[in-house]
């Protein structure tokens, strides 16, 4: 019977769309499972470092590091941090929202902008903006190592020694829960002075080894460092949270669709039937 | 009963220890470090090598670390490792080569394994190598 074939043949396209956005969703909600381990497992490192740079702001050090003094603004260097591929809902597209927003804010403020991107959605993002792309780093895969970024922070952080910059920010998603994925815009250079600890009052300092300028050099620098990567890594359980919950609303609106489809197709096949009796039914009569 | 003090070694992918601690052996960038508890405060960079936590007079785990800061106050030590071998070329080397990415952004470039991540490589396996190498002497 010839009644529908366009309708059967789209239900079937929307059925094999199904399938793919399913699979897509288990995928998605299995690697979330891991990347939110992996999240969880970088914590300790910034705890414990942060916990050391409060100590050591405690301390006497007599060697003031360039990374603790706050400069006038006249350029600032952003590292921003997205997914490598797409089909994550709204992730990176809200994420370059605030970004954008944060430029011309900027922009009017006459300050130039240096910008680094991880992920190759970024890179794409800014390769068809204006801007001064200075380090761009993507395909790190689900399970991203710190050298793999080493190179844009070491970039942006001779920037910031050589004074071509005097802010450093890093943008990325903070993984609020598994629905919910909200774009951060967080300070890294200079480092933002924390509030003290009571516990370590009087007047007391480290022994530094090999001296205090070589040991603040190099916790700063691994400070930063973990604090990128742990953006890095968040970002990552935010995109497969994001596509999982993406491709879920996919494959119930395909099924939706489908239904009506369905529908629209019993109903015509229906009416196809019934005007063919009643066509016999009137050839009977007429005979 | 005698003195501990907490130890926690941390790497920034993962919490590699964390307890109670009679010593903690740790190489040191002027040298070889034995912490006992109520050491005074001190802070330093470590060496690639290997790492010691004596818990009990007969029950001790060694970690192989890549390099790392080492904090000390009276009773808590903190190891914060670097999970890979990072010399100033390599990092040198990466930098330039994001670098080369950013100008060409949109074009795919292979990588190259460059003579200075290579000798970096072959010192950090040769580490680890030792430091099995020793703990297999200790255990058999």
């Amino acid at each position: 019977m010839a009644v529908g074939k366009e309708i059967r043949t789209k239900i079937a396209s929307i059925k094999n769309t199904q399938k793919i956005t399913r699979a897509m969703e288990m995928v998605a909600a299995s690697k979330m499972r891991k990347t939110k381990d992996r999240m969880q497992a970088t914590r300790p490192y910034s705890i414990k470092i942060g916990k050391i740079i409060k100590h050591l702001a405690q301390a006497n050090p007599e060697y003031k590091h360039p990374y603790l003094i706050v400069r006038d603004v006249k350029r600032v260097g952003i590292i921003l941090v997205s997914s490598d591929r797409g089909l994550c809902g709204g992730l990176n597209s809200n994420l370059f929202r605030k970004t954008l927003s944060q430029l011309i804010e900027w922009d009017k403020a006459n300050v130039a902008v240096d910008v680094c991107t991880i992920g190759s959605k970024a890179s794409g993002f800014f390769s068809n903006l204006k801007v001064n792309l200075v380090g761009q780093v993507s395909k790190l895969g689900d399970a991203p190592r710190l050298q793999d970024i080493a190179g844009v922070i070491k970039i942006m952080l001779d920037a910031y020694e050589a004074g071509s910059i005097d802010e450093l920010y890093v943008v990325s998603n903070e993984f609020v829960n598994t629905m919910t994925q909200r774009p951060i815009i967080e300070q890294l250079l200079p480092v933002v002075a924390c509030e003290l600890d009571e516990t370590l009052n009087g007047h007391w300092d480290y022994i530094y080894e090999p001296d205090a300028k070589d040991v603040l050099d190099h916790l700063l620098n691994r400070f930063i460092e973990s604090k990128v990567y742990q953006g890095l890594v968040e970002n990552n359980a935010c995109e497969q949270s994001a596509r999982m919950v993406a491709m879920k609303s996919a494959s119930d609106n395909a099924g939706n669709l489908i239904s009506e489809l369905q529908l629209i197709y019993n109903k015509a096949r229906q009416a196809a039937i019934t005007q063919e009796i009643s066509e016999i039914v009137a050839g009977a009569a007429a005979v | 009963m005698t003195m501990t003090v907490h130890v926690d070694i941390v790497s920034a992918e993962k919490e590699i220890f964390s307890g109670l601690a009679e010593m903690i052996f740790a190489p040191g960038e002027l040298g070889e470090l034995g912490i006992s508890p109520r050491h005074a405060p001190l802070i330093t960079k470590l060496n690639p090598g290997e790492v010691r936590v004596k818990v009990s007079e007969n029950e001790s785990y060694a970690f192989y670390i890549s390099g790392g800061i080492l904090e000390v106050q009276p009773h808590l030590v903190t190891i914060l490792a670097d999970t890979a071998i990072r010399a100033k070329d390599i990092d040198e080397a990466l930098a330039l080569d994001s670098k080369a990415k950013a100008e060409d952004a949109l074009a795919d470039k292979s990588g190259k394994i460059d003579y200075a991540t290579a000798q970096a490589e072959l010192a950090q396996a040769v580490m680890q190598l030792r430091t099995l190498d020793r703990l297999r002497k200790r255990g058999g």
